[in-house]
C-alpha cells in the first residue's frame, strides 16, 4: 500500500560528510556492483561504449564550488542516493502500491514486479534519486542495501550498505536515526546535520554533515613568527650555482623599477 | 520537463472526450437513435483513444490493471478509476439513447459529474507535484476543467456557451501562464537549499555526475524551444480560442465551419499541452546547476 507508515520502528540511513568526500566515485561503482547483480532488475546500461553513454545508477556523485563573500572558493563533492524520506512523496503518488516505505525500519522500496513504470515517483521525488531502467521499464532506488544489512551469509564487517563499506574517505555512515545514540544520530547531532530541501517537507532521513570551514586569506598562522626565512643570502655552492645561472640570459627580471 | 507525445495526445484528446461527456449527460433535450450514436461515438473515441495513448509511455503496459488499486493516496490512481466508472455510467446512459430511445437523466448527470471528475484527477497528477512549481497550483486543476469544459461545449455544437468559455479558457490560460513564469523563483529551492551550502556563499556546479544526459536529465531539464515561447503561446491561444471564436460568431455553426473550428482548437489545446511539459522546470534540475 502506497499509504505512508504513521511511524516507523527504525529509521535506518545515511550521514554523508561533505567534509571528507574525496568525490572518488568509488561508492558510485560499489553501489553499481552490487544492486546490478542483487536484489531485483539488473542496472543496464545505454551505449556503454558508445556516443552519449547512459546508464542507470542509484547513487551520483556532484561536485559544487562554494565561494564565500570575499573569501576562497571551496570545491565540495556532493554524493546523493535515496534519503528514504519519512514524508516521502514518491511514495503517496504510486498507483500501483510498488513503492512502499517499510514499516520496520523505514527503508523506502521498489516491488519491482507491480511497477508500471510510469515515472511518476520520479517525478515527485525532489532529489533525482530514482531513475527509470531504459532496458527494463521499471523504477530503480538506492535499497539501502536491504539485501547486504541484514545478510547473515556475509560477514559481520560486510553487513552494512556497499557504498558505506567502500567508501575510502570514511565519509558514508550508516546507522539508525530512531536510536538517539547511534552513530549516526551522534554525528548530526554534533556536527550539524542538514536536511536537503527542506523547505519541501519530505522530512529525509538521511543527513548532511557541512565541511568545515577551511582558512581564509586573511588569518596569520600562529606559527608564521617562527618561520622566518632563515636565510635570504644564498651562500656556498647554491650562491655561486646561483650567481652563474643569473649570467646566462633568459632570466625572468627582479630589478625595481623596471616595467 | 520532456514533453511526451503520448501524454501530450492523451491530456489534449481525453480532456475534449470528457468534456463532451459531461455536456452529453446534462443535456435536457439529448438526441437519440443515430443522432446520439454520432455524438457519442466521437466522445469515446477521443476519451478512450486518450486514455490508451497515455499507456503507451508506460514500462509496463501489461501490468495496468494494478494502477486501480492504490486510490486512497495517488492521484493517478483516482483517474484510472474515475475514468472507468464515467465512461460505464456514460455508456449506459448511451445505450439507453441509442436504443431505447430513453434518457434516463440521473445516470447522464452522474457520469457527467464522473467526467469532469476524471479531467479534475488528471489535472491533480500534475498539480499534486510540489517538484514542478510551474504546476503545483489549484489553477492547474482551472486550467484543465475550463479547457476540457469549452472543448465538449464546442464539440457538442453549443455555440453560444462555446463562445463565452473559449474566451473564459484563455483568460485562465494567460493568469496560469504569468503566475507560472515566477512560480519557481518563488519557491525558493536553489542549489543553496538543494546542498545545504547556501547559507555559507554562491553556490555553482563544477562538475556533472556523468558526462552525457542520463534518464534524470532527459526527463527532466528540457530547454529545447524555450526561446519561442512566447511565439508558442500566441499560437496556442490563437488555435485554442480565436480562431473558433471568429470563425463561430462570423459563420455561425454550419458542419464545416465547425469542423475547422474543431481542429482549430485541438491543434491550439495540443500546443497549449506541450508548452505546459516543455516549460515546467522540476527541482532535480538545480543539482546540474540548471533548470
Ligand atoms: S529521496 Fe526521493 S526517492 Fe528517496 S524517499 Fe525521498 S522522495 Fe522518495
Ligand atoms: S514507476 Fe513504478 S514505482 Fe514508480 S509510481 Fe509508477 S508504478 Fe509506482
Ligand atoms: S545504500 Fe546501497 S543502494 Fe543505496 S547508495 Fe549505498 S550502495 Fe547504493
Amino acid at each position: 500500500m502506497t499509504d505512508l507508515p504513521t511511524s516507523t520502528e527504525k529509521k535506518l540511513g545515511l550521514v554523508i560528510d561533505l567534509d571528507t568526500c574525496v568525490g572518488c566515485h568509488a561508492c558510485v561503482i560499489s553501489c553499481k556492483g552490487w544492486n546490478t547483480e542483487n536484489y531485483g532488475a539488473p542496472l543496464s546500461d545505454q551505449r556503454p561504449y558508445g556516443e552519449e553513454p547512459m546508464g542507470t545508477f542509484l547513487n551520483r556523485v556532484h561536485s559544487y564550488e562554494v565561494k564565500p563573500e570575499g573569501g576562497a572558493a571551496q570545491t565540495v563533492h556532493f554524493p546523493k542516493s535515496c534519503l528514504h524520506c519519512e514524508n516521502a512523496p514518491c511514495v503517496t503518488v504510486c498507483p500501483t502500491g510498488a513503492s512502499y516505505k517499510r514499516k520496520e525500519d523505514g527503508i523506502v522500496l521498489v516491488n519491482e514486479s507491480s511497477c508500471i513504470g510510469c515515472g511518476l515517483c520520479a517525478w515527485a521525488c525532489p532529489y533525482g534519486a530514482r531513475e527509470l531502467d531504459q532496458a527494463e521499464g521499471v523504477m530503480k532506488k538506492c535499497t539501502l542495501c536491504v539485501d547486504r544489512i541484514y545478510n547473515e551469509n556475509l560477514p559481520e564487517v560486510d553487513r552494512v550498505p556497499a557504498c558505506v563499506r567502500t567508501c575510502p574517505a570514511g565519509a558514508r555512515h550508516f546507522g539508525d536515526f530512531a536510536d538517539p545514540e547511534s552513530n549516526v544520530s551522534k554525528l548530526t547531532a554534533e556536527r550539524g546535520g542538514m536536511d536537503l530541501m527542506p523547505e519541501l517537507n519530505t522530512a529525509p532521513v538521511n543527513k548532511y554533515l557541512p565541511p568545515r570551514l577551511k582558512d581564509s586569506w586573511d588569518d596569520e598562522s600562529v606559527l608564521a613568527p617562527f618561520l622566518e626565512p632563515v636565510a635570504e643570502e644564498t651562500q656556498g655552492f647554491m650562491g655561486w650555482l646561483d650567481k652563474q645561472l643569473s649570467r646566462l640570459p633568459g632570466d625572468v627580471k627582479q630589478t625595481e623599477g623596471a616595467e | 520537463m520532456h514533453p511526451a507525445a503520448s501524454v501530450i495526445v492523451f491530456t489534449t484528446l481525453s480532456g475534449a472526450g470528457f468534456g463532451m461527456l459531461a455536456w452529453l449527460g446534462i443535456d435536457s433535450t439529448p438526441s437519440t437513435g443515430w443522432g446520439a450514436f454520432g455524438y457519442y461515438f466521437v466522445a469515446f473515441a477521443l476519451a478512450v483513444g486518450g486514455l490508451l495513448s497515455s499507456t503507451f509511455h508506460l514500462g509496463h503496459p501489461e501490468r495496468a490493471m494494478k494502477a486501480f488499486t492504490q486510490w486512497r493516496t495517488s492521484w493517478l490512481s483516482r483517474e484510472g478509476v474515475c475514468a472507468v466508472l464515467a465512461l460505464t455510467v456514460m455508456g449506459l446512459y448511451a445505450a439507453g439513447l441509442i436504443f431505447l430511445g430513453e434518457a434516463l437523466s440521473i445516470l447522464g448527470w452522474i457520469g457527467a459529474i464522473l467526467s469532469l471528475g476524471t479531467v479534475y484527477t488528471t489535472s491533480m497528477i500534475y498539480a499534486q507535484l510540489a517538484t514542478i512549481p510551474r504546476w503545483n497550483t489549484p489553477l492547474t486543476s482551472l486550467l484543465y476543467l475550463t479547457f476540457a469544459i469549452a472543448g465538449g461545449a464546442l464539440l457538442t455544437g453549443k455555440v453560444t456557451i462555446a463562445l463565452v468559455l473559449l474566451v473564459a479558457a484563455s483568460f485562465v490560460q494567460v493568469i496560469w501562464w504569468k503566475k507560472g513564469d515566477t512560480a519557481f523563483a518563488d519557491r525558493g529551492t536553489n542549489l543553496g537549499t538543494a546542498t545545504g551550502l547556501g547559507d555559507r556563499g554562491e553556490v555553482r556546479s563544477l562538475a556533472h555526475p556523468h558526462t552525457s544526459p542520463n534518464y534524470l536529465m532527459r526527463e527532466f531539464i528540457y530547454t529545447v524551444g524555450r526561446k519561442h515561447v512566447q511565439k508558442l503561446r500566441v499560437i496556442s491561444l490563437t488555435l485554442m480560442a480565436a480562431v473558433p471564436v471568429v470563425l463561430l460568431a462570423l459563420f455561425g455553426a454550419n458542419h464545416f465551419i465547425a469542423l475547422i473550428a474543431v481542429l482549430s482548437h485541438i491543434a491550439g489545446v495540443a500546443t497549449s499541452r506541450w508548452l505546459f511539459f516543455a516549460e515546467a522546470e522540476h527541482t532535480v534540475g538545480i543539482y546540474y546547476g540548471m533548470r
